[in-house]
């Protein structure tokens, strides 16, 4: 264990910054998992996948620190993420949520300037690299055209971009994003996807996302969590850890694996009930 | 927008807009309050009332003025920007236009607390503190039900609309149990009226006013803006939602409570000024220190209005506004058919 | 149906005087009889009313719930007892009309202009439960205070509306029912006419048009029966709430959601509940009585709350 970093948090080198241990996550009384334990690791491309309701979101949710676990803590820099004040981890951890809704008649510059928030006081409003770091940001996402054009007519993909400038903004290093690609058309999600993609190899950000799609995970992610009824099945590299059997566990579909042949990837097939029959 | 830099890495943001509709706003307010006190059985020339105003006039004019026009109109404009500036929080916390104290039920439960000391017995300085009271204890029960829980706006909207159909039932059955004079007084006080009221109707609310509207403003505009986005996003940005939204709807009741002391439960003011507001500033977000302003001047014009427009009649200003709030949801109404959203 | 005729019978029976079971049967059969005049001109009409007002919100209720698949639609809450009353308001106050043949009228009209009102300002087809119980709040509380407005107007007005608008049925007198009737069998008739259409309807317009139903003329006929019956039951007792809300969620938890089936146990358990209100009220507020508007409140009011808090609202 090495002395403390300039904000006083210790800092273990050989530890990934986030990192779920033991977590009992659940609402109410209703427990979603028990005894959850993942690391997401420095530097990676992290996707969580599962079959619905296997507890994949919520996850993501106390990892963001929006819930706040019945037992087991999340360490952000090797600090209890709820006893850090709000702001400090939102100046680390950035989060791009579901529910995310944009005010009538707000601007994209203006949703993307919301993202400076952590990064401001009462008398420090907007200083020059507030600017500087908004218009790269929209600039990186490629909406810098759509800057004064309000949130709500834009399309589902451009809306989405938006939502990631947004949080680009915020300047962290890590990233937290759930289901970025619901509700988007095929071209638009791998839009997104590429745009993530990108962030992760250009810019070095830790990027964390649930996505329900498991090829576009495999072809994605360098670090996949796949999990099943509240539990952690399998963690590591696509390449090594997509096999069939996994898939047959987590979701229980019979299937085959073969190499994408675009990215040499695992692509799984899920098996044929009928082949097509010829016809006589 | 502009921003300002000051030297030391010191910048302040501000819209041209919000502040055009702010300083209008404000001279408006003080404008129609300079002829209001002059207006009357007794008109009194806008010259005079400067000069008394500036601690001249004759003694007359100065004991009209400072003693009979004056605290009502501070009144008026202290229970406006109370109400307006508690609307634009209410609207931003629950994210929707119609989600305003009136329809939320801490209107209602001043109104209970009042009709109380009605049915009990009491003096008008019993009355206000009620009110106060019963504003107060809905607010605190709107929490204990909706607010302590992360699910937000939604929620915090369904209760508000129970608990204001049980008062609502409730006060109509306290306006049964009262003799025919004190029902009488008591409905006059439930439509909201400014009928006679003095300093220490004014005081109260202005010391609020002065207290909170800093405190809402300085301290939880911001987060405000960015709850509006959904609790998960606000969260994300570093915003203690909790806290925040108890504080802002900690305030907005508090406001409430003490502008209904004083006026009344004024009917729609809460819910008009915020929209009027935005209308005007065409900004996003919660518009909070030009709701305060133009709820200020709804009020006092209302109240004019409530004066002066039916000859030798006063009508209570929650009359007015009544119609007033009627007239805008008709024109949401059409706004709706016309094809906006 | 046994609880129903229970209540009836209690209703009939309980009150400033109590009366046993045999002075009710003579009350009610025998002229000569001193509870006669007790039964007949009191009781009897009340009770009578109790049932038919009963009857309307109930099934207005579950109608309204079922069309709009909202569990929170009550005609209460959406505001159209409040428009109702606020157009009887107006014509007691401003018009000087006291009687109830005239009174229904205004309260037609009321209940129409509210219902369409409602949905138009909650956004028409895309309302959902959160914005329809809020634009039906809101022209609650713009027709709230108008209706105090009126109150204002003379003593005359205060002393008749006042004990009108809590919601009461101790107003009811002999000819208060037959001329209510006409109205609460109409909009009975009707809602119970279109159950079936409705039924499919609630898994959504366009599921409804593939399995032959017309959503646009079903809908119309829910608005029409839903307007004779919160119009004719307000006219008579005031503005009642939650007797729409509470009736159709208990029912539906023995007949499960199918408006087949909802609907006319609706119209005989509402009644149930209303009069058993009316009876609570009588009790306990002795020697006077509380408002049968005042008990549904207090005890519909909190089952609501209940209902939010559990989450129940997405669903149906």
């Amino acid at each position: 264990m090495t002395g403390p970093d300039e904000k006083g948090t210790l800092m273990r080198p050989d530890t990934p910054r986030l990192v779920g241990e033991a977590l009992t996550l659940g609402y109410d009384r209703r427990t979603v998992a028990e005894d959850l334990t993942v690391a997401v690791p420095d530097g990676s491309f992290t996707v969580i996948i599962g079959p619905n309701a296997c507890g994949k979101s919520t996850l993501l949710r106390a990892l963001a620190r929006l819930l706040r676990p019945a037992r087991g803590t999340v360490l952000l820099d090797g600090a209890d993420i709820h006893r850090r004040p709000a702001r400090q981890v939102a100046r680390t951890l950035g989060l791009l949520p579901q529910s995310a809704v944009a005010p009538d008649g707000l601007t994209v510059a203006e949703l993307v300037s919301r993202g400076r928030y952590p990064h401001q006081g009462l008398l420090r409003q907007w200083s020059r690299e507030d600017e500087r770091v908004v218009d790269r940001a929209m600039a990186d996402t490629g909406v810098a055209e759509l800057a004064d054009r309000p949130v709500d007519e834009l399309s589902g993909g451009q809306r989405q971009r938006v939502w990631i400038a947004m949080a680009l903004a915020q300047q962290t290093p890590l990233l937290l994003l759930d289901e970025p690609t619901t509700y988007l058309d095929i071209a638009h999600q791998v839009e997104v996807l590429d745009l993530c993609a990108r962030l992760h190899e250009e810019q070095g950000r830790t990027l964390v996302a649930v996505l329900h799609d498991l090829h576009q995970a495999a072809r994605y992610a360098t670090h996949l969590v796949a999990m099943r009824d509240g539990r952690v099945v399998a963690a590591g590299d696509p390449q090594q850890i997509v096999t069939t059997e996994l898939v047959e566990e987590v979701f229980g579909l019979p299937c085959r694996i073969i190499e994408d042949p675009e990215t040499g990837t695992p692509l799984v097939l899920p098996t044929a009930r009928r082949r097509s029959v010829p016809a006589a | 927008m502009i921003v300002l830099r000051l030297p030391g890495g010191l910048s302040l943001r501000l819209r041209p807009r919000a502040l055009v509709v702010g300083l209008a706003g404000t001279l408006l307010a003080l404008g129609l309050a300079v002829l209001a006190v002059g207006a009357g059985d007794y008109p009194i020339a806008p010259a005079d009332v400067l000069r008394v105003l500036a601690g001249g006039g004759s003694p007359a004019d100065r004991f009209i003025v400072t003693e009979l026009r004056l605290p009502r109109l501070a009144t008026a404009l202290a229970a406006g920007a109370a109400l307006g500036l508690a609307g634009a929080v209410f609207q931003s916390l629950t994210r929707n236009p119609l989600g305003s104290p009136d329809v939320l039920g801490v209107t209602s439960g001043a109104a209970t607390g009042a009709l109380t000391v009605v049915v009990v017995g009491g003096g008008s300085a019993a009355l206000a503190g009620a009110a106060a009271a019963g504003g107060l204890a809905t607010g605190l029960l709107l929490y204990a039900l909706a607010g302590r829980h992360g699910v937000g706006g939604h929620r915090l909207v369904l209760v508000g609309i129970g608990v204001t159909a049980i008062l609502t039932g409730v006060n109509g059955w306290l306006l049964t149990r009262a003799p025919l004079m004190d029902a009488a007084r008591a409905a006059l006080w439930i439509t909201g009226s400014l009928d006679g009221r003095g300093w220490a109707n004014a005081l109260p609310v202005l010391g609020a006013l002065a207290v909170l509207l800093p405190a809402v403003l300085l301290a939880r505009a911001p987060a405000l803006r960015l709850l509006e986005m959904g609790d998960d996003s606000a969260a994300g940005l570093g915003v203690p939602v909790r806290r925040v939204r108890a504080a802002a709807l900690g305030s907005a009741v508090l406001l409430v409570s003490v502008a209904a002391a004083a006026a009344g439960p004024v009917s729609f003011l809460a819910l008009t000024a915020p929209h009027l507001a935005r209308r005007l500033t065409r900004a996003p977000g919660p518009n909070l220190l030009p709701s305060a302003v133009v709820g200020a001047a709804l009020l006092l014009a209302a109240d004019q209005l409530a004066q002066h427009a039916v000859a030798g009649r006063q009508l209570p200003v929650g009359v007015v506004t009544g119609v007033l709030g009627g007239g805008y949801l008709a024109w949401l109404l059409a706004g709706e058919r016309g094809g906006r959203r | 149906m046994l609880l129903l005729a229970a209540v009836a019978v209690l209703s009939l029976a309980l009150g400033a005087k109590p009366l046993s079971l045999a002075d009710v049967w003579h009350g009610l059969t025998d002229p000569a009889s001193p509870e006669y005049a007790v039964v007949h001109q009191g009781r009897l009409p009340r009770t009578l009313l109790g049932l038919a007002a009963g009857a309307a919100l109930g099934v207005a209720g579950a109608a309204m719930q079922t069309l709009t698949r909202n569990p929170l639609a009550d005609p209460g809450l959406l505001g159209i007892n409040a428009g109702a009353s606020a157009a009887v308001a107006t014509a007691t106050a401003l018009l000087g009309v006291a009687d109830l043949d005239q009174q229904v009228w205004y309260a037609l009209l009321g209940a129409a202009a509210v219902t369409v009102a409602v949905h138009a300002i909650a956004g028409g087809r895309q309302a959902t439960p959160a914005r329809l119980a809020l634009a039906g709040a809101a022209l609650n509380a713009a027709l709230y205070s108008y209706v105090s407005a009126m109150m204002l107007v003379d003593s005359t007005s205060l002393e008749r509306m006042r004990f009108w608008t809590v919601g009461s049925l101790a107003a009811a007198r002999t000819d208060t029912v037959p001329s209510l009737l006409p109205f609460v069998l109409a909009g009975l008739v009707i809602a119970l006419l279109v159950t079936r259409p409705l039924a499919a309807l609630a898994l959504g317009d366009d599921s409804a048009r593939a399995l032959g139903a017309r959503p646009g003329l079903v809908r119309g006929a829910v608005i029409v029966a839903v307007t004779l019956l919160c119009g004719a039951a307000t006219a008579a007792c005031g503005p009642i709430v939650f007797v729409g809300l509470l009736a159709p969620h208990l029912v539906r938890a023995l007949t499960g959601p199918d408006p087949r089936r909802l609907l006319p146990w609706c119209a005989v358990f509402a009644p149930a509940l209303l009069l058993t209100a009316d009876v609570a009220g009588r009790l306990l507020g002795r020697p006077g009585e509380l408002q049968v508007g005042l008990v549904t409140a207090v005890v519909g009011g909190p089952l609501f709350l209940h209902l939010v808090r559990r989450g129940r609202v997405g669903r149906l």
